[in-house]
């Protein structure tokens, strides 16, 4: 990709913790290397301690002790100018929060004040950053309230008077007020019903479209992934193990973990009985040599458990972490060929 | 014959408000569902939020009393007031598996606590090898050990293993019915099919049915056996699970349907909602309405005109 915004170097991000004289180090995000064009949506998936979270805090910029930056860059290029925030003072940060670094969060009861109406929330949160006179400003909000397609009177309400979708556009309105170049969007439509998340997932796909904005989607529903994203990078036990365009993610996996997380999807109108993957995710504290993936992995073989495998070029644009790649069976090969995923 | 379950003509209303502008919502609404013993099945709820289904759920674990109808648990009422020995009866045969591990566990309480105080209950078990060996047989099923969990607090684990957890805690008494409550919405990607697969196992081999509340309409198709769509605390469609998903009938179930995000066509981004759908689900709300049966054995609610 020429034109990127994001460039992420050999990352290493550990928790570190020093009790009574006993050193634990917690290796959450342990090598990574990768980058994000700019007006691209791109997906992380992986489960719970995979270290995703940790991963998008570096992003963020939003890394507090006892997670720290071992080694590696975060390299962003805004309009504003060139930033490495994995090496960036807390006031450098401060230039490009909000304005050009943006962050939807999860919960949207616990991110909007409860005391607070949402007019006061978004005067509170964006104006400083958006320096406009205080007329102007209201009118933004307006603008902005309308291009989410809510009514201007919410501006008088509570967080608990609103419904859950509301709520969730409400922050994704804040998140998105600066107009910023660079969105992370942390599990966005988790809590929402099937309709609302739907209406939300459009609602941030068109945002995201008409603003120009580069997104970091994580979520660990993959089905979410097929519908917005478009490229994905997996993220297995701290380490980045595949990532490709979506399609050929879905239908071409390289990686056996990436193969199972697609091929245990049901789906309505298909009965077959759906693989479930021995083991658990490993212990990051006291990761398995080599590829972490072998003690749950059907293809390993010894030289998985001994050697970590890199993370190579499989087909263009997609990279995958396997020593077998070649072995991954997609999913449905008459499926992958229909859509000119494999040849 | 009796019926393992009962649900008849359940209602349950809240009354919200003090003296000043007092409103009451139907949060179930006339529901009925029979579950037969010999044959063991997953009967899924599924709706939005509000929709009543966790109300409902509720009201069958006897945590709640319907305002109106009565629900039998093999011939016997249900009810909020039991006596101690009528309540552990109750409860050796109808465990619940709830929604959100980490609120459903005590953080200060070590969770191999839990399964102890489970076992000692309803299996009357004394002897520590006993209680150990059902704690480790109901851990083993859901892909754990008792050998982990000894002495672990909830914060140690992850969502998905504590809800594993939560589901070894009800097994324990070799339940005859188990109601899962959004069992896998917590529950890590690569586990989530080996928790489904197991609820399906549970039925199967050990003759255990399951009521599964989920709004994950995928997985229901993959495992139920009959499925019930709630809107508003009313059933829109109840009947065959497959049947009513690839042909859902009411305006509510297809706009659900239509509301699934398929992997079909990855990458396209096929986001759109249909506006006549909804608008369609939307008129459904408040209006009064009618179960009518249908030839292929589903029951569709009709709305007057």
């Amino acid at each position: 990709m020429t034109d990127e915004i994001l460039r992420v170097d050999g990352l290493k991000a550990y928790y570190q913790m020093h009790y009574f004289g006993v050193q634990r180090e917690v290796r959450a995000v342990d090598d990574v290397t990768m980058s994000i064009g700019r007006n691209e949506v791109y997906g992380i998936a992986g489960e719970s301690s995979s270290g995703k979270t940790s991963f998008i805090k570096v992003l963020a910029a939003a890394v507090r002790p006892p997670l720290r930056v071992v080694s590696g860059s975060v390299n962003y290029d805004f309009r504003s100018g060139p930033i490495n925030v994995a090496a960036a003072t807390a006031a450098e940060v401060e230039r490009v929060r909000w304005k050009s670094l943006s962050y939807i969060m999860q919960g949207s009861m616990s991110v909007l004040n409860p005391v607070r109406r949402i007019g006061q929330t978004f005067h509170d949160f964006a104006f400083r950053p958006l320096g406009l006179p205080r007329e102007a400003f209201d009118r933004r909000v307006l603008d902005h309230l309308a291009r989410l397609k809510l009514p201007a009177d919410i501006l008088r309400a509570y967080p608990h008077e609103l419904s859950g979708g509301m709520r969730q556009r409400v922050t994704i309105g804040l998140a998105t007020i600066c107009h910023p170049e660079f969105i992370i969007a942390d599990e966005p439509t988790t809590a929402l019903d099937l309709v609302v998340q739907k209406e939300v997932l459009h609602l941030i796909r068109d945002i995201q479209a008409e603003m120009g904005a580069s997104v970091v989607f994580v979520t660990h529903d993959m089905s979410v992934h097929a519908n917005v994203t478009d490229r994905i990078g997996i993220f297995y036990a701290g380490r980045l193990v595949e990532e490709g365009p979506t399609r050929k993610m879905f239908f071409a996996p390289r990686h056996p973990y990436t193969a199972h997380l697609v091929a245990s999807l049901p789906r309505i109108g298909d009965t077959a009985q759906r693989p479930s993957l021995d083991g658990r995710p490993p212990n990051l504290a006291a990761p398995p040599d080599g590829c972490r993936f072998h003690p749950r992995c059907p293809l390993a073989v010894d030289k998985c458990r001994i050697d970590v495998p890199p993370l190579v070029e499989v087909a263009p644009g997609q990279r995958s972490a396997c020593w077998r790649w070649q072995d991954v069976q997609p999913l449905d090969r008459s499926v992958a060929l229909a859509h000119g995923a494999v040849t | 014959m009796t019926a393992l379950l009962d649900v008849r003509d359940v209602s349950k209303r809240f009354t919200l408000g003090g003296v000043f502008g007092r409103k009451t919502v139907h949060a179930v609404d006339g529901a009925s569902l029979t579950l037969q013993t010999e044959t063991p099945e997953i009967f899924t709820i599924i709706g939005e939020s509000g929709s009543g289904k966790t109300t409902l759920a509720r009201m069958i674990l006897g945590l709640e009393d319907p305002t109106e109808g009565s629900i039998l648990f093999q011939g016997q009422t249900v009810r909020r007031r039991m006596g101690k020995d009528e309540r552990m009866r109750f409860m050796s045969s109808v465990q619940p598996v709830f929604q959100n591990p980490f609120e459903a566990f005590n953080p200060l309480r070590q969770i191999d606590r839990y399964l102890d105080s489970t076992a000692r209950a309803f299996l009357g078990a004394t002897d520590k090898t006993v209680i150990d060996a059902a704690m480790d047989d109901a851990l083993q099923k859901v892909g754990l050990s008792l050998a982990e969990i000894r002495g672990r607090f909830p914060h140690e684990l992850s969502g998905g293993q504590l809800q594993r957890v939560a589901i070894a805690r009800a097994l324990i008494p070799k339940p005859a019915l188990l109601i899962a409550d959004e069992p896998v919405s917590m529950v890590d990607a690569s586990l989530r099919m080996s928790i489904v697969n197991l609820l399906k196992t549970l039925r199967d081999s050990f003759g255990v049915s399951v009521i599964y509340i989920t709004h994950d309409l995928a997985t229901a198709y993959y495992i139920s056996d009959r499925i019930m769509i709630m809107q508003r605390g009313r059933i829109v469609e109840i009947g065959a699970a497959r049947k009513v998903l690839e042909t859902p009938e009411h305006p509510y179930s297809r706009l659900l349907k239509s509301s699934v995000l398929s992997t079909a066509d990855a990458g396209a981004g096929q986001l759109a909602v249909d506006p006549t759908l909804l608008r369609a689900a939307s008129d459904c709300i408040g209006r009064p309405g009618r179960l009518v049966s249908r030839p292929d054995g589903r029951a569709v609610m009709i709305h007057d005109a």
